[in-house]
């Protein structure tokens, strides 16, 4: 019999109580796995968007508007390649689904966001067609949009001139993301400015959210910052600038610190799961201290023994973690199939990684006990049941 | 039959010391269970029960029609004048509609904990009347705004949860400097908020009308007739909507969330803590399987066997559920945090652990209980006897 061998055996002499644990381990596993896609979802963006843009917002709140007419100066500011915009729109699809619209300047919020993949002749189409609209790839397979389709979509903030708000677009563009990450963020829908200017009925003008800026150099972030800000100090209309990454962090830390929940829930359950699969470890090496004396005495040194108790601590915790990650993802796949890719649960390489290391200490933790306690028997003392 | 059960069940009971881990194990693993669930509604109970204290059943609050938050709305001072006349509201000590026209602007502050993402919160205009129909809201400290001047009040849950708007602190909006003089009370959403004069709100921030209006409805039939009135007014498109309704609807949303997370969340841990009381209990039973078997001997019935299991079991659920409900009290409850509301501003609130959460959570307990105890229940009640009398 080989090592490895005996190990697996020695795990299955008591069937039940291997399963039952093995079981435990896996739904912490699979807990683990749901948790931290859940924070890695709400940290999205946070990680790939390149520091060579800047979001430049009213410094009271971005819900306060900026004019568009900043876009000159800020233009002309040195290490400014090129500036968007895009105001909030507060479109509603349907009864009460609430959309991720802008209003923007197609042609500048292309050169902003070269991220964005769709045909030529369908950016041609948005920037030509007054009523266009883009949409990403998700929210056009969520509710089953064609190119060409007239598609109604109200605003909960602007009517329009005759004091509807069943605003109605032309879908002439289904854009793409260039890698995975960009993928998941196509749940966005863009109209044009110029038609939103002169269709709403308060003469909202030329107003909008945020300034996109491109930079030349990303190193120079900080300071670009800095030189927008002061620029507009003091004015009606003072700035707040920060790195597209840093604006993503704070508008998801306005829901809340979803990263503190998820780490005192894991912790809970880390908490449990070292207890359950300890006792067990602890208890099969209890039980098994006649054999493991027999094993020393037929010339398995110390070392080999301990090594024993922990490759069973192990084995045990990576065939619960892996099949509990696995399960997590399989969830995880369901739960964006069942949301029409709204909410991306996926276990990417960061979650497995942590994962993993989470495995090898839990390992450590539950077996290196009950596996010190087998290195020193005795084996006198050990066959003698004392 | 009733006395034998009483005596195995007795003597589980008082070996169970003797058998301490395997028993920790179900209370610890319970305790996690129930405390993670206590929490998480804990906070969704919080943030209930500030929302539905807010606002009067007897107030009616009118936006732009479908706007569906303050923060979407806004109407000129013309329908804002036209509004208060309308019938349905009732009339103020001098003889004028009860009615407060209320601007919402939004402002950034930085959370105590951090350094420099700011987050939104609601600055409120309100006209003298807007007091008059929160009689909850107290000044606690300093003085009311004066009307004309650009001061603020603070309400206490913004002082609670972020930094820069404390007495005397001057809070800068689009190039404006305001000065907070005092702090207010309401015990509700308004909580949340910066309060000062409309009037002063609106030149500031060149806005000539408000976002929603607040009126005093006169008794019982008053929303009905204001709903109508305002429907047969061609000059209005507005929503009138009972203010306690408004405050109650925001909270659908965030309790789906929650109660989504929780109820996921509960399910697997449940589960896992299933199999680890299974595991004890198999263990339980295995250690006392030559005493059970003495007992069946002497002409005990299967009966109270698998009663005494259950028993212990259940009452070492409880036990871990008590426990974890009262780590989830000391750790959350009245803890003070702020998620992002329907006006996409901060709304502060506290975790409430309430009775009914402490009862749910020990039910949870008594089914894993129950589930944990059955299996290992019937294998002691099964077990041949003589073999069980043989085993070393």
């Amino acid at each position: 019999m080989t090592k490895s061998g005996f190990v697996v055996a020695n795990l299955f002499r008591k069937r039940t109580r291997t399963i039952l644990t093995l079981l435990s381990v896996i739904m912490a596993f699979l807990l683990f796995g749901l948790l931290q896609s859940v924070n890695t979802v709400f940290n999205a963006g946070a990680d790939f968007v390149g520091a060579t843009r800047l979001m430049v917002q009213a410094r009271v709140s971005f819900t306060q508007p900026l004019p568009v007419s900043m876009v000159p100066k800020l233009e002309a500011i040195p290490g400014v390649a090129r500036v968007a915009y895009q105001q909030w729109f507060g479109g509603v699809w349907q009864e009460n689904t609430p959309l991720i619209m802008f209003a923007l300047d197609p042609q500048r919020y292309r050169d902003v966001y070269p991220e964005w993949l769709m045909p030529e002749a369908q950016w041609q189409a948005f920037e030509h067609t007054r009523t266009g609209m883009i949409v990403g790839r998700q929210l056009a397979d969520q509710y089953g949009w064609k190119l060409g389709q007239k598609i109604p979509i109200a605003s909960n903030i602007y009517p329009l001139k005759n004091g509807s708000k069943a605003w109605a677009f032309d879908l002439v563009g289904i854009f793409d993301g260039k890698d995975e990450e960009w993928k998941r963020r196509t749940n966005l829908a863009f109209i044009q400015q110029d038609y939103f200017d002169e269709a709403n009925q308060f003469n909202v003008k030329g107003r909008t959210n945020f300034f996109i800026l491109k930079l030349q150099d990303g190193a120079r972030a900080e300071a670009i910052s800095k030189t927008v800000d002061a620029m507009f100090e003091n004015s009606p209309d003072e700035t707040k600038t920060q790195t597209e990454k840093d604006f993503n962090i704070s508008f998801v830390k306005q829901i809340g610190d979803i990263g503190l929940i998820v780490r005192w829930i894991l912790f809970a359950v880390f908490f449990t799961l070292l207890l359950v699969v300890g006792n067990t470890m602890a208890q099969s090496v209890r039980e098994r201290v006649p054999e493991l004396a027999v094993l020393k005495t037929l010339g398995f040194s110390d070392a080999s023994v301990l090594g024993f108790v922990l490759a069973e601590a192990f084995a045990l915790c990576l065939a619960g973690g892996l099949i509990g990650l696995v399960l997590a993802s399989i969830c995880g796949a369901l739960v964006a199939k069942g949301t029409g890719g709204q909410f991306q649960l996926q276990l990417d390489a960061g979650v497995w990684l942590i994962g993993v290391a989470a495995i090898g200490l839990m390992s450590l933790a539950v077996g290196l006990l009950p596996a010190l306690r087998a290195r020193r028997l005795r084996i006198v003392d050990a066959l003698a049941g004392r | 039959m009733l006395s034998q059960t009483l005596a195995i069940t007795g003597i589980s009971i008082r070996s169970i010391p003797e058998r301490w881990a395997p028993s920790l194990v179900i209370v610890i693993g319970l305790a996690g269970v129930v405390a993670v669930f206590t929490a998480l509604l804990a906070m969704a109970a919080g943030f209930e029960s500030t929302l539905k204290a807010t606002g009067r059943s007897d107030a009616a609050l009118i936006l732009r029609g479908g706007s569906d938050a303050e923060l979407n709305s806004a109407f000129d001072r013309d329908s804002t004048d036209l509004i208060k006349q309308e019938p349905g509201i009732v009339a103020g000590v001098d003889g004028r509609p009860l009615a407060s026209a209320e601007l919402m602007v939004i402002a950034e502050l930085v959370r105590k904990d951090d350094v420099r993402n700011g987050a939104n919160i609601t600055v409120r205009g309100v006209e003298p009347s807007g007091f008059i129909l929160r009689p909850q809201l107290k000044i606690i400290a300093g003085r009311n705004f004066t009307p004309g001047l650009r001061e603020l009040i603070v309400g206490q849950g913004v002082l609670r949860q972020f930094q820069g708007a404390e007495i005397g602190r001057v809070v800068r909006m689009r190039g404006s400097e305001w000065t907070v003089v005092g702090e207010f009370a309401a015990g509700d959403a308004h909580d949340s908020e910066l309060w000062t004069d409309i009037n002063v709100a609106r030149t500031t921030f060149g806005r000539s009308g408000s976002s929603s209006v607040l009126a005093a409805l006169d008794g019982p039939q008053g929303l009905a007739r204001l709903k109508s009135a305002v429907a047969a007014e061609p000059r209005l498109t507005m929503d009138v909507l009972r203010e306690q309704d408004y405050f109650s609807g925001q909270t659908k949303q965030f309790r789906r969330t929650i109660g989504f997370l929780a109820g996921v969340v509960t399910i697997i841990m449940a589960l896992g803590a299933v199999f680890a009381a299974l595991n004890s209990m198999y263990a339980a039973v295995a250690a006392r399987g030559k005493e059970i078997a003495t007992l069946r001997a002497i002409g005990f019935g299967g009966l109270p066997v698998v009663v005494s299991v259950m028993v212990e079991a259940l009452l070492l659920a409880l036990t871990g559920a008590v426990l974890g409900a009262l780590i989830a009290y000391l750790l959350f409850n009245d803890l003070s945090v702020s998620t992002l509301g329907q006006n996409f501003t901060q709304v502060v609130f506290d975790f409430k652990v309430t009775p009914t959460l402490v009862a749910q959570g020990l039910v949870i307990a008594v089914v894993i209980g129950m589930l944990g105890g059955l299996l290992p229940a019937l294998r002691a009640a099964r077990l041949p006897v003589t073999t069980s009398l043989r085993e070393q």
